[in-house]
């Protein structure tokens, strides 16, 4: 009933292709948008940005560029972090050998950097294919974080090994370092994602992202109709690259403040893979449902035990929320292995023909 | 110049000039290679029989060993808990059947990929749980196994082989020949290989999957239970055995995901060929600790060369 398109007509080709053929999509969209701009900061705690708000969204940033190649290129990778690591690395060169930067143009250019890093593990895809090309970016996986822990230069030679995210100035405000606030921080992550998240859906709309579904359905039909794989599959580890890079800036700049380099472990790498894969592969939406899910069920768990009035020790709690964890993985991937993205669609479908279904 | 010649020659001439050093080197690197190939092992069976990747293999190595130590710190005797643990493994095999693989039959190979992982997680939690995250120290001695060492003398130098390393070998030897056997000259065996040759056509003879499936998980958790004794000997039961886990991916890689030789030859070459490279190569030229990742990178290398392994089937594809 709410979702009724009946009497929205298309009546050219353009109206049929936009990017909200169901005028309540937009709506919706738009509500969302006004929660997460305007009612989020001015009701949303510290404990709410930081446990919540923020990583969700970086979370999702990462998802989405993971996405980008494995859900939409097919591309399995295993070595997401990795590039997070270099996209946190770089901005934090970029900052410390140009203070004069503005902050969010080095978050912006440092996605730049683990874009080439990410076309050089790229290349190997040309040759090597599913679960063995999963293994070999692997190889970029440990390759980098053995380097990030023993590249002095990249940490600028101090002692502790690992990177402090210095006081950064905007405008006459600190949106990085000890002394930012959360709010400001929550609207330049929000800022950030909200921009690559209308990038990427564009993209993967356009002809770039049908050369890249065609490459993921058949690689061989794919070269077979004219398609240069090389190009898409470049392409795609480029821009996946890029977009996890920001990410992974996002992630030490503006919400962990620090970062060593065991941080973009493969447990962080994992982590995002299941938000890419419980959110649906091949959707940009799923990549928000899945971040909301890893992230917030942690939290919720965390606090359940004691409203509850149970006296379970913190590290049982632990250990029973990586439980839940995987068995939530595995009864999702049971239920709909499409993702959450694909329950929406359904949900939606249903909306749109109820109550009569005929 | 001086970089070139301490990459390409400096090397060699350290090995020379220390032959029982290298023989040393290369005895190590065979005992890891071996349990690497081991692990390779229970990745290979669950492949070919379902082609599902079994990330979970690495986290069963550790269960297996964290349920023997466990068990026997609560007093059982040491034989009687291996039995106990390989029925606990049994119980793991069927349970992960009944509960993750049956309704996902025939869904894309990630989902399934993916799936192993969250048994991985939730059998860390477990484990957690239950045994306590904190380092034990295997049963050794209980089980019988010799933990002296030989020392030989070759080129008037010095070599040293822990019993227990050489036990290790022996022990793998003789499990890698009992499955070849099992394979090769059983009823079971043969269709287990049938299941891997074609899904459809072993079931149209009567081959039942959900048997097999249980069968393969089962000889995978006890393949688990050796490499857990194995490498628990050599450093403690932790959670830190996982890690040894990602070493048997290259190995995967190197030889093939479907086979058998390539897992044992792939896993011995990375063992000790890594070694190799970060003693004379690893620490006085890059700082050391190459071992993370070299297995990968030769990996990735004779990849772009034989993209299927160097055993593994050869990949044809069909538009």
């Amino acid at each position: 009933m709410l979702y009724r398109t009946a009497g929205q007509f298309k009546t050219s080709y353009q109206a049929d292709q936009a990017l909200f053929p169901v005028r309540q999509d937009a709506v919706l969209l738009g509500l969302i948008l006004l929660l997460a701009w305007v009612i989020f900061p001015l009701v949303a705690s510290e404990f709410a940005f930081q446990t919540l708000l923020i990583p969700i969204l970086i979370y999702a940033l990462a998802a989405l560029g993971l996405n980008i190649l494995t859900g939409y290129a097919g591309q399995l990778s295993l070595g997401t972090a990795a590039f997070m690591g270099v996209g946190a690395y770089a901005c934090y060169k970029l900052v410390t050998l140009m203070p004069w930067l503005n902050p969010v143009v080095a978050i912006l250019l440092s996605g730049a950097f683990s874009a080439g890093v990410g076309v050089a593990f790229g290349i190997p895809s040309l040759r090597i294919k599913g679960f063995y090309l999963a293994i070999a970016t692997l190889a970029a996986q440990f390759f980098l974080v053995w380097l990030f822990e023993k590249w002095g230069w990249l940490y600028n030679y101090n002692a502790s090994g690992a990177i402090q995210v210095p006081n950064l100035e905007m405008f006459g405000v600190y949106v990085a370092g000890p002394q930012a606030s959360s709010t400001v921080q929550y609207f330049v992550v929000l800022g950030v994602v909200t921009l690559l998240t209308l990038v990427c859906i564009n993209l993967t709309r356009g002809n770039l992202g049908r050369t890249w579904k065609a490459t993921r359905d058949m690689d061989i039909a794919a070269e077979l109709i004219g398609i240069n794989l090389m190009r898409s599959k470049l392409t795609a580890f480029a821009i996946s690259s890029y977009v996890v890079g920001v990410a992974g800036a996002l992630f030490v700049f503006m919400w962990r403040g620090a970062a060593e380099p065991n941080l973009f472990d493969i447990p962080l790498s994992f982590r995002i893979l299941f938000i890419a894969i419980i959110g649906g592969l091949g959707s940009i939406l799923g990549n928000y449902l899945g971040a909301i899910l890893i992230v917030g069920l942690p939290v919720v768990l965390n606090t359940l035990p004691e409203a509850l009035g149970l006296p379970i020790s913190s590290a049982t709690v632990e250990h029973l929320n990586i439980m839940i964890v995987g068995s939530l993985i595995i009864f999702f991937l049971i239920i709909e292995p499409h993702g959450l993205a694909r329950l929406w669609a359904l949900i939606r479908e249903k909306l749109i023909i109820w109550p009569f279904p005929y | 110049m001086a970089i070139l010649n301490e990459i390409f020659i400096t090397p060699f001439v350290d090995m020379a000039e220390a032959p029982d050093f290298l023989m040393q080197v290369l005895w190590e690197g065979l005992v890891s290679g071996v349990l690497y190939a081991l692990i390779a092992l229970g990745f290979v069976l669950i492949y070919r029989s379902s082609r599902i990747f079994n990330f979970a293999q690495g986290i069963m190595v550790v269960f297996a060993a964290l349920t023997l130590v466990g068990l026997h710190a609560m007093g059982v005797p040491a034989w009687i808990s291996v039995a106990l643990t390989l029925a606990v493994m049994f119980v793991l095999a069927v349970s992960i059947e009944r509960v993750v693989l049956r309704p996902l039959v025939g869904q894309p190979d990630i989902i399934l990929f993916m799936a192993t992982i969250g048994i991985t997680l939730f059998l860390i939690g477990l484990g957690e749980i239950i045994f306590g995250g904190e380092n034990k120290v295997m049963i050794t001695e209980e089980l019988g196994i010799p933990t002296g060492d030989t020392v030989l003398e070759p080129f008037g130098g010095l070599l040293i082989l822990q019993h227990l390393d050489i036990t290790v070998v022996v022990v793998a030897t003789v499990l890698v020949v009992g499955l070849l056997a099992f394979l090769n000259y059983t009823r079971m065996g043969r269709a287990i290989r049938a299941l891997g040759d074609d899904h459809q056509a072993a079931l149209s003879v009567g081959i039942s999957l959900q048997t097999i499936w249980v069968l393969v998980w089962f000889i995978a958790g006890i393949i688990a239970l050796v490499t857990g004794i194995a490498w628990g000997a050599r450093a403690g039961v932790s959670f830190a055995l996982e890690v040894i886990a990602y070493k048997a991916l290259p190995v995967l890689m190197l030889g093939g995901l479907e086979s058998i030789t390539g897992a044992i030859v792939g896993g011995l070459m990375i063992g000790m060929l890594e070694k190799l490279f970060e003693i004379y190569w690893g620490q006085p030229l890059l700082g050391g600790n190459t071992e993370t990742w070299f297995a990968f990178v030769l990996a990735l290398v004779v990849l772009l060369f034989r993209p299927q392994g160097l055993f593994g089937e050869r990949i044809i594809e069909r538009v």
